[in-house]
C-alpha cells in the first residue's frame, strides 16, 4: 500500500510541469558547484545580498517579466516576437517624459538648468510609469487586434511591431539616445532591498497573472482557447477577447520590462534594448514546458525557465568562455534541454523510473 | 479465369478485402465499371466508399482481391501510377493553383514553347480549344482560376485529368457537395457530355435526387460489405433506402412505453419556434416547433441539412430568413454564448473536432460551458467544480478512476458522455444531440437514447438528430424530415418506418 503510494507521488512529481526545468537547473547549478569555486558564495554588504547566484536572478529580470506574459501568449496558441521592440517604445516613452530637452522642448530658464540634476524630473515618476505601461499595453493590444480579430497569423502579426516598433522608439526620441540621469528611477533595475529590487517587481508581476489566471477563469478560458479552439467557441467561449487579452498582458509585461532594462543602463537605447530577448523569452517557455502549439501552461516553471537560460550565460563568463563562443555553447546546453523534454525521453525514464520500483 | 468477360467491362475488382489495425473496412467486395456509363457508389459514413476507392486509385493496397482495367489485372501502387493507367480522380476540395490562369492550371508543366519561351498565345489558344472540345465550355482562360466559381473550377479540374492523363476512368468524389443547383446541372452536362465520349464515370454522392437524375448503375456497401447493384431505373428510391440503412433487429419494447408515458406529459408551451428559418446555401426556410418535455427527430440523410440546421438553430451561423423564439423570447444575437445564456445548446456532430478539449480534465470539459456562461470573474469553487464533476460521473456512469484525468484517455462513449454532461450542467431548457451515438459502442447507444427520454420526462425539449433511422423513431415524439435541404415532411413518433424512408427519398 506504501509502495503504491510512493509510486504514484513519484508518477505525480515527474508529470509536473516543474519538475523538468528544475531538474536542469539543479544539474547547471551542480556543474557550476563543482568546477567554479565560490560560486556559491554571497556576501552580505549593508544588509544586501550580493553573489553569482543573486546576479542570475537580478539578470534574468526582464527576460522573466517578458516570459510571464510569453507564457499566456503560447498558451492560447501564438507567438509574440515584439516584446524586445515593445521594450524599446517603453524605454523612449519613459525618457522622453522625464528628459524632453532633446526633442526641442523649451523648458523655462529656472527649470532648464536642473536638466542633468539627478533629482530633477520633468514628469512625476508615477505619471512616467504609467504613461509608459499604457502605451506598452496599447502595443499588445495592436497584436492582439490583428491575431483574434484580422485573424493574421501570430508571427506575422507580431513581426509588424517587432520591426516598426525600433523605428516608432527612435521616432519618439529624434532618433537620439536620451541619457537618464533621474536617480529614483535608476533605483527600478538598480535599487536594491536586501535582494534586487528588480526581483519584487517579478514577484509582483507574477502573482498579479497567478490570480488573474489561477482565481478568474481566465486561465481554463485560456488552456481550453489553446487546446482546441473550435471546441471552445461551440462551449461559448469569447476565444477572441481571450486572445486579446493575453497579448496586451504580453505587451504590459513587455512594458515593465522596458523600465527595469532602461533604468539599468541609464539611456533609452532604441537599437539595444531588448534586443533578441523575445527569443529568449520564448526559449524559457519552451523550457518550461508550454508546448508552442498552445494549451497547458506552467507560470512558475516559465520563470524556472528564464533562470535556466540566465545560469548558463554567468555560468559561461564564470568559467571564462569568450563572449564570441557564448551562443553556440547555449544552443549545445538548450538543445540537450529540448531532448530531455521528448517523449521518447520521457518514456525512456519512465520506464527506468517502473525498473527501480519493481 | 473470367478474363473474357472482364474484357467488356472498363473495371472490374474483383473480392477486395481491407483490413485496417481493430476494423475490417472492406470484406470481399466486387465492383464493376462499364464503358460509357456512370455509376453511382452509395453508403452512409464509414461504409467502406471511400476504401474501395482508395483500393482502386493505389492510395491503399487492399489485403485481397484482384483489379483489372480494360481486361488486364492491374495492381495499383501509388496515386501517380494509377494516374498513368488512366485512371483520374477529382475530389471534393480541388487541389488546383487558384492563383494562376485556368490556361497555366490546365497546360501546366506541358506549355507550348517558342523560341524558349512560353508561347502564351498558343497555350492559351490551346487551353481554349481543350475546355471547348472536352467540356463544351466557352470562358476566358486567361482569368485566374479562383476568379470562377467552385463548379467551372470542378470542371477545369476535370478538363486537365481527362486532357494530361488521357483519362478513361473518372472518380468524382462528392463533387456537387458545394455546388449550387444551377452548377450542378452544369457539371452534369459534361458527365453526359464525357459519357457520350465512352468515358467511365464513378459517381459518390450523398444526394438521392442526383443519383437518379444521373446515373446508370448504382452499388451500395454498408459495414464494409456490398449489398449489391443495380440499374438505377430498377431500383426505387424507398429500395435503396432499406439498402443503405439496413435493419438491425435490436427491439427495444422498453423504451417504446418509456416513450409513450413521457409522450403523455409534453406540455402545450412552446419552447423553440422558428418561422420561415434558414441560410441560403445551408438549409432552405423552414418552420419547426418544439414542445416542453418534447422529443424531436430529425431525419435525413447525410447532406440533407440536418447538422446545419442544428448549428443555425445553435447561432454557429446566422439566418438571413426567418425568425427564432427561445422560451416565447425572439432572438436577435445568433452566437453560442448568447444561446447557452438562453438555454438552448448543442452537442455537436464531431466529437474531436468540436467537442472535447482533450488536454484538459474531465472536470474541466464538464464545467466548461457554465462557466463561459458565468463570464470571466466569477469563477466556480474548486469544491463546486468537484460536486459538479462527480455528480454527472455517478449520473451518467463515467468510467473514469479520477475527475482529473485528461479527457483524452477516455473512450470515445465516454467522452461523449463528459460532453453531455458539460450540456447538462448548463441546465438547458432546449438540447440539441447531433449524432449523439455515432462510433459508441451498443450499450452506451441505449444508455444515452434513455437518457434523451428520461431529460424529457423532466420537462426538457431535445432535437434528436442521427443516420440511424431506427434509433430516431425509438426516442422521438416527433420526426420532421430533411431532404436536399429542405423540411419535406413531419410525422408523428410512432408513424411506420416507410413513410418516413419514403420521406427521406424525396418521394412524397
Amino acid at each position: 500500500m506504501k509502495q503504491m503510494k510512493s509510486k504514484i507521488t513519484w508518477r505525480k512529481i515527474t508529470e509536473s510541469k516543474l519538475f523538468f526545468p528544475l531538474l536542469t537547473l539543479s544539474l547547471i547549478l551542480l556543474f557550476d558547484l563543482i568546477f567554479i569555486p565560490g560560486f556559491f558564495k554571497v556576501q552580505t554588504r549593508d544588509g544586501n545580498l550580493y553573489g553569482s547566484l543573486i546576479d542570475i536572478m537580478r539578470n534574468a529580470s526582464t527576460v522573466m517579466l517578458l516570459a510571464i506574459g510569453m507564457t499566456l501568449v503560447i498558451a492560447t496558441g501564438g507567438v509574440d516576437l515584439s516584446v524586445g521592440a515593445v521594450m524599446a517604445i517603453s524605454a523612449s516613452v519613459a525618457a522622453i517624459m522625464m528628459n524632453p530637452v532633446i526633442i526641442g522642448l523649451e523648458l523655462p530658464p529656472d527649470l532648464m538648468k536642473f536638466m542633468n540634476d539627478p533629482n530633477f524630473t520633468y514628469s512625476p515618476l508615477w505619471e512616467v510609469i504609467l504613461v509608459t505601461l499604457i502605451v506598452a499595453t496599447i502595443c499588445g493590444l495592436w497584436n492582439g487586434l490583428l491575431v483574434a480579430y484580422v485573424k493574421i497569423q501570430p508571427m506575422v502579426a507580431t513581426l509588424i511591431l517587432m520591426i516598426a516598433g525600433r523605428g516608432i522608439a527612435q521616432l519618439i526620441t529624434n532618433g537620439v539616445r536620451i541619457q537618464i540621469f533621474y536617480k529614483p528611477y535608476a533605483f527600478i533595475g538598480q535599487g536594491w532591498i536586501v535582494l534586487p529590487f528588480s526581483l519584487y517587481i517579478v514577484a509582483f508581476v507574477f502573482l498579479v497573472a497567478w490570480i488573474l489566471t489561477r482565481k478568474t477563469a481566465i486561465g481554463l478560458f485560456i488552456e481550453s482557447v489553446g487546446t482546441n479552439f473550435r471546441s471552445s467557441f461551440f462551449s461559448g467561449i469569447d476565444e477572441k477577447k481571450i486572445k486579446l487579452l493575453a497579448y496586451a498582458f504580453c505587451g504590459f509585461c513587455a512594458g515593465i520590462a522596458g523600465l527595469v532594462a532602461s533604468s539599468n543602463i541609464k539611456t533609452s537605447d532604441a537599437n539595444n534594448i531588448g534586443d533578441a530577448l523575445e527569443l529568449d523569452a520564448i526559449l524559457a517557455v519552451v523550457i518550461g514546458g508550454t508546448l508552442m502549439s498552445g494549451g497547458r501552461f506552467s507560470l512558475l516553471s516559465s520563470l524556472v525557465g528564464a533562470l535556466v537560460i540566465q545560469a548558463i550565460t554567468t555560468s559561461m563568463y564564470a568559467l571564462g568562455v569568450p563572449a564570441f563562443a557564448l551562443q553556440a555553447i547555449k544552443g549545445v546546453v538548450v538543445i540537450l534541454v529540448i531532448l530531455l523534454y521528448s517523449e521518447q525521453a520521457r518514456s525512456l525514464l519512465r520506464k527506468l523510473s517502473t525498473q527501480k520500483e519493481a | 479465369m473470367a478474363d473474357k468477360e472482364n474484357e467488356a467491362l472498363l473495371i472490374s475488382m474483383q473480392g477486395i478485402s481491407k483490413v485496417f489495425p481493430g476494423v475490417q473496412a472492406l470484406v470481399n467486395v466486387d465492383f464493376s465499371l462499364r464503358y460509357g456509363e456512370i455509376h453511382a457508389l452509395m453508403g452512409g459514413n464509414g461504409a467502406g466508399k471511400s476504401t474501395l476507392i482508395k483500393t482502386l486509385t493505389g492510395v491503399e493496397k487492399p489485403d485481397s482481391g484482384r483489379i483489372f482495367l480494360a481486361g488486364k489485372e492491374i495492381h495499383p501502387k501509388s496515386t501517380q501510377h494509377v494516374q498513368s493507367l488512366g485512371i483520374s480522380t477529382v475530389y471534393q476540395e480541388i487541389n488546383l493553383c487558384p492563383n494562376l490562369t485556368v490556361a497555366e492550371n490546365i497546360l501546366i508543366g506541358r506549355e507550348p514553347h517558342k523560341w524558349g519561351r512560353i508561347d502564351w498565345k498558343a497555350m492559351n489558344a490551346q487551353a481554349h480549344e481543350i475546355l471547348e472540345r472536352i467540356l463544351g465550355l466557352d470562358i476566358d482562360v486567361t482569368h485566374t482560376l479562383g476568379s470562377y466559381s467552385v463548379a467551372i473550377q470542378q470542371m477545369v479540374a476535370i478538363a486537365r485529368a481527362l486532357e494530361i492523363e488521357a483519362a478513361k476512368v473518372l472518380i468524382l468524389d462528392e463533387p456537387t457537395s458545394s455546388l449550387s443547383v444551377a452548377e450542378t446541372e452544369q457539371l452534369f452536362q459534361v458527365m453526359r457530355k464525357l459519357k457520350g465520349d465512352n468515358v467511365g464515370i464513378i459517381f459518390i454522392t450523398h444526394f438521392i435526387n442526383q443519383v437518379y437524375e444521373i446515373s446508370d448503375r448504382i452499388t451500395v456497401i454498408r459495414n464494409g460489405t456490398l449489398v449489391g447493384t443495380w440499374e438505377t431505373a430498377s431500383l426505387p428510391r424507398m429500395e435503396l433506402i432499406v439498402k443503405m440503412i439496413g435493419k438491425s433487429i435490436t427491439v427495444l419494447d422498453e423504451m417504446l412505453k418509456t416513450k409513450a408515458e413521457t409522450g403523455k406529459k409534453i406540455r402545450e408551451e412552446l419552447v423553440l419556434e422558428a418561422e420561415g428559418f434558414g441560410r441560403s446555401g445551408d438549409v432552405d426556410p423552414l418552420d419547426l416547433k418544439l414542445h416542453a418535455g418534447e422529443v424531436l427527430g430529425l431525419a435525413g440523410l447525410v447532406g440533407s441539412g440536418r447538422t446545419e440546421t442544428a448549428s443555425l438553430l445553435f447561432g454557429l451561423e446566422k439566418p438571413d430568413s426567418g425568425s427564432l423564439k427561445i422560451g416565447g423570447k425572439q432572438v436577435a444575437k445568433y452566437s453560442p454564448l448568447d444561446s447557452i445564456n438562453r438555454g438552448l445548446v448543442l452537442s455537436p456532430e464531431d466529437r474531436k473536432a468540436t467537442g472535447i478539449v482533450d488536454d484538459l480534465t474531465i472536470r474541466e470539459n464538464i464545467i466548461l460551458a457554465l462557466q463561459a456562461g458565468q463570464g470571466w470573474f466569477k469563477y466556480l469553487s474548486m469544491q463546486k467544480q468537484y460536486e459538479l464533476a462527480d455528480k454527472y460521473i455517478q449520473l451518467l456512469e463515467i468510467s473514469t478512476p479520477s475527475p482529473d484525468q485528461p479527457v483524452k484517455n477516455l473512450s470515445g462513449g465516454n467522452q461523449q458522455k463528459v460532453i453531455l454532461a458539460r450540456w447538462l450542467a448548463t441546465n438547458p431548457q432546449v438540447l440539441i444531440l447531433d449524432e449523439p451515438t455515432r462510433g459508441i459502442d451498443v450499450g452506451t447507444k441505449a444508455e444515452i437514447q434513455k437518457l434523451v427520454l428520461a431529460l424529457a420526462e423532466e420537462g426538457r425539449a431535445c432535437i434528436f438528430i442521427s443516420s440511424e433511422l431506427e434509433e430516431v423513431m425509438r426516442c422521438s415524439h416527433r420526426i420532421a424530415v430533411l431532404c436536399d435541404r429542405q423540411k419535406v415532411a413531419e410525422f408523428d413518433g410512432d408513424v411506420d418506418e416507410q413513410v418516413i424512408m419514403q420521406a427521406m427519398a424525396g418521394e412524397s
